[in-house]
């Protein structure tokens, strides 16, 4: 995506202010025939509510102050997870690029356990820590955990061999090795872990939330439709997707600004 | 022509006409640039990797300040020489002496391919050519110098990644000159430029190398180029040096003129007769 953008753009005008907004016209022209179908009673508001219906239904609850004590709820779950479960992924993607030792120690345990599909470790997780925080941060650590580690540990090792050389013909020691060549290197792997990560952290949060949570936006859909309120269902639903919309959002924009030095990134 | 072709047995004594040729010239430099460069002698190396002998005894010594080119047909082992020069790879058996004992930042490579990081900008690329006293006072001030030096300084807040192939090597020439080295070794630096880039780099390189005086070792496959730079052409055929010929012409050299096209001819004659022996095997 992000390369094909960067082409330099061949006799088309530049309008900045224009360019903005062209990823937004197809979600609102969705938005907009969803509308007109509801209108016209060609979809039944039981099946799905009318985008007015949805953003009524928001800003009540958002007067009530429910919506965003929920969603501040699931976002504090969702980074705080993402933080332990990323770190401690980064962390072994680094020792095991760098340490053969730790490569060979622990390698082959962590693939084991990557194709354990960690959501279907639901059930002991709730025997283990019952329905209270720590039973959702540690599934969405250990989700997060392997498309970092992965990623970073690719990235590591991928590092251009002629280049390591270099550094330590002109003297780098390990230290500025690792600063100025290997990490540098495997920055633009490592984003891509990154936001592979933060698709699986919403993931994880919301299944973890509709299943056993007492609060969050998986456990505010999941009350809504206990009532039959399906304007709240799709509401969640909206939320979601503008959530992950907005950490991919950031995501790239740490992209852009880290890598600006990749020719994929570069504005001419 | 006889002047200009001077071929001597290999076991020669090591202090000869070229050293000589080579005392003159700096002379004419002027004593500075003299002292930069670094003699080298090389006894009895041999290299293998494992069972397959690379280099099967070279004997050399290389005045301070010369510039001598390697040749010879891929796989002759010319690179591994290089390589233990520079000291990236440890001899089997043998030594490598210089001059004085150098300094890390006294013996410098240049690659055929120019091996920039990427995700700095040129600067700071070549800045990472001053070593260890990367972090003194004037590093900045030194490596816009060495890039002006190539022709490149007002590229310093580029990306690599914007620069043409040329460009990027002129770079690294520019971070491997920025310590002052007193050795630089060429490991087919201009393989990947096109014939034009070539020629405007080898005049950049001779012109680098006549400023600062170090001692220049290039390994190509050019014999063209190898003649047109060198005070001296080495010959290597299967481990060994086959042949040292004595490049005896005044610079700046003329492209294309007949003493430099007889010499090559020379030169690459000794070669394809090589590959006609080994057919033969």
């Amino acid at each position: 995506m992000s390369l094909i953008d960067s082409l330099p753009r061949v006799g088309a005008p530049k309008l900045p202010k224009a360019d903005g907004l062209i990823p937004w016209i197809v979600p609102l022209a969705i938005i907009l025939i969803w509308q007109l179908a509801c209108v016209t009673g060609f979809v039944p508001s039981r099946v799905l509510p009318a985008p007015t219906d949805v953003a009524l239904a928001g800003w009540k609850l958002l007067l009530s102050g429910e919506l965003v004590r929920n969603i501040w709820v699931s976002f504090w779950r969702a980074s705080i997870g993402f933080l332990i479960g990323g770190g401690i992924g980064f962390a072994f993607g680094l020792a095991n690029g760098l340490s053969q030792l730790s490569a060979k120690l622990t390698d082959t345990t962590l693939q084991m356990v990557r194709n354990i599909p960690h959501l279907a470790l639901i059930p002991l997780v709730i025997l283990w820590f019952g329905i209270d925080e720590s039973a959702k941060l540690f599934l969405v650590a250990l989700g997060v955990f392997f498309p970092i580690y992965l990623n970073t540990l690719h990235g590591i090792r991928t590092v251009d061999p002629q280049l390591i050389e270099m550094g330590r013909i002109y003297g780098m020691t390990d230290g500025e090795l690792f600063r100025r060549v290997i990490f540098p290197g495997a920055l633009p792997s490592i984003f891509v872990g990154l936001r592979f990560a933060l698709g699986i952290m919403w993931l994880t949060l919301i299944v973890a939330e509709t299943i056993a949570a007492s609060s969050g936006l998986g456990y505010m859909a999941m009350q809504a439709r206990e009532f039959m309120l399906i304007d709240v269902v799709v509401l969640s639903i909206l939320i979601y997707a503008l959530l992950g919309k907005l950490a991919d959002s950031a995501s790239r924009a740490l992209e852009r600004l880290t890598l600006a030095w990749h020719p994929a990134f570069q504005q001419k | 022509m006889q002047e200009a072709l001077r071929f001597r047995p290999v076991d020669a004594e090591p202090i000869d006409h070229a050293d000589i040729v080579v005392k003159a010239r700096q002379l004419r430099r002027g004593s500075d640039a003299a002292a930069r460069g670094l003699s080298l002698t090389i006894r009895g190396l041999r290299k293998s990797f494992g069972d397959n002998e690379v280099l099967r005894g070279i004997d050399l010594h290389i005045p301070a300040g010369q510039f001598v080119a390697i040749v010879g047909r891929s796989g002759c082992g010319k690179s591994t020489l290089l390589r233990l020069i520079a000291g990236l790879e440890a001899p089997t058996a043998g030594s490598i002496g210089f001059g004085e004992q150098p300094r890390a930042q006294d013996v410098r490579v240049m690659f055929q391919e120019p091996r920039l990081l990427p995700w700095a900008r040129v600067l700071s690329n070549v800045e990472v050519g001053l070593g260890r006293e990367r972090s003194s006072a004037d590093a900045q001030a030194r490596a816009e110098h060495a890039l002006v030096e190539v022709g490149l300084g007002d590229k310093r807040t580029q990306w690599p990644s914007v620069l043409s192939g040329g460009q990027k090597q002129r770079v690294a020439l520019a971070r491997a000159l920025v310590s002052r080295p007193r050795v630089l070794a060429f490991d087919e630096p201009l393989g990947a430029l096109d014939a034009l880039t070539r020629i405007s780099m080898q005049q950049l390189l001779e012109r680098v190398w006549r400023d600062q005086g170090f001692t220049a070792i290039l390994v190509t496959h050019d014999v063209a180029e190898a003649v047109a730079l060198a005070d001296r052409v080495l010959v290597i055929e299967d481990g060994r040096i086959a042949r040292d010929v004595t490049v005896d012409l005044p610079r700046p050299r003329r492209r294309g003129s007949a003493e430099l096209a007889a010499l090559e001819g020379e030169i690459l004659k000794h070669l394809l007769e090589g590959s006609d022996d080994t057919s033969d095997l």
